[in-house]
């Protein structure tokens, strides 16, 4: 199960990434730079967190225009299963990978700390090792962290079981409509999500609850 | 050369929480009366071109691709 890392100046998560799919995938990821115009053949892409580009103009708005994303595209139209956890969420979203944007959060405050996840579609490729409905701990760190989308798209996403994650009922931690916290694209194969399961994975985090998430995406390619 | 300012501003309907808080901040300083608040961008952009209308195509495909993400911003360009 080969697996590959983008890396852009800013990110910050980036090791930890590398960490939880060396422990959960048995293999190093390979690392793709920002500038590399080819990924090599992998069974997963994965974008971590951080801060890109230090959130100039937009988070995400600059390394979605980076080569390396026009790589990205490519493969995620082939089907190739890719990833984007927190700032590699937004980045995704402007590179138009997935719908929608996210805002700075309603309360204006960077919030660090754990949530509950609710796995509100346990049918896709990332989630199928999870029970329907399962609450799910996942710790979250960022500032800007608000989904919108418009209403269209917004009923389009919920209609079509885009919504991958939600915060659990009451704990919205953002202002995301819809408590929404993770989405994946049309054809079910592109996942963006704020919270950081890579950092939940084995019992020196205190939980592992993030660990088969990395197993369905890892997992598939087998 | 020519000389453009592109501001970018939020669409109606999509929430502006620094806009509401500046807002809130302009009440404490006691400026009664003010009513919404919203925040946005500016960028003053040189240009080497001498066409006016290439520079407003370029502009407004500058907005598209980079300056403004259309899904919650709107744009205008103004050449001076």
């Amino acid at each position: 199960m080969k697996s590959a890392v983008i890396l852009l100046p800013g990110l910050n998560r980036d090791r930890d990434m590398i960490a939880a799919l060396t422990k959960i995938g048995g293999k190093a990821p390979v690392t793709v730079w920002q500038t590399d115009t080819e990924i090599p053949d992998v069974d997963l892409i994965v974008i971590p967190g951080g801060f890109s580009y230090g959130d100039y103009l937009r988070c995400g708005a600059i390394a979605a225009r980076m080569p390396v994303m026009r790589a990205v595209a490519e493969k995620a139209t082939k089907g190739v299963t890719v990833m984007g956890v927190c700032n590699g969420f937004q980045i995704l979203l402007e590179a138009g990978l997935l719908p929608g944007a996210l805002m700075r959060n309603a309360s204006l405050k960077f919030v660090c700390r754990e949530v509950k996840l609710e796995v509100a579609n346990a049918g896709t490729r990332f989630t199928d090792r999870y029970a329907q409905g399962q609450l799910i701990r996942c710790p979250i760190a960022h500032h800007d962290g608000n989904y919108f989308a418009d209403e269209a798209t917004l009923a389009r996403i919920e209609g079509e079981g885009q919504v991958a994650f939600r915060y659990a009922e009451g704990t919205n931690p953002n202002g995301s409509l819809n408590d929404i916290a993770g989405i994946v694209n049309g054809a079910g194969n592109v996942l963006g999500m704020m919270p950081h399961p890579e950092n939940l994975i084995e019992d020196a985090h205190g939980g592992s609850d993030g660990r088969a998430l990395f197993e369905a995406a890892l997992g598939r390619a087998a | 050369m020519i000389k453009a300012r592109v501001t970018v501003t939020l669409k109606n309907g999509v929430l502006d929480p620094q806009g509401k808080a500046i807002e809130g901040a302009l009440g404490t300083l006691g400026f009664n009366g003010v009513g919404h608040v919203r925040q946005g961008k500016v960028f003053d952009i040189e240009l080497e071109s001498a066409d006016r209308a290439k520079a407003e195509a370029d502009l407004k495909a500058m907005c598209d691709k980079l300056l403004a993400n259309t899904v919650i911003e709107n744009y205008t360009v103004s050449i001076t």
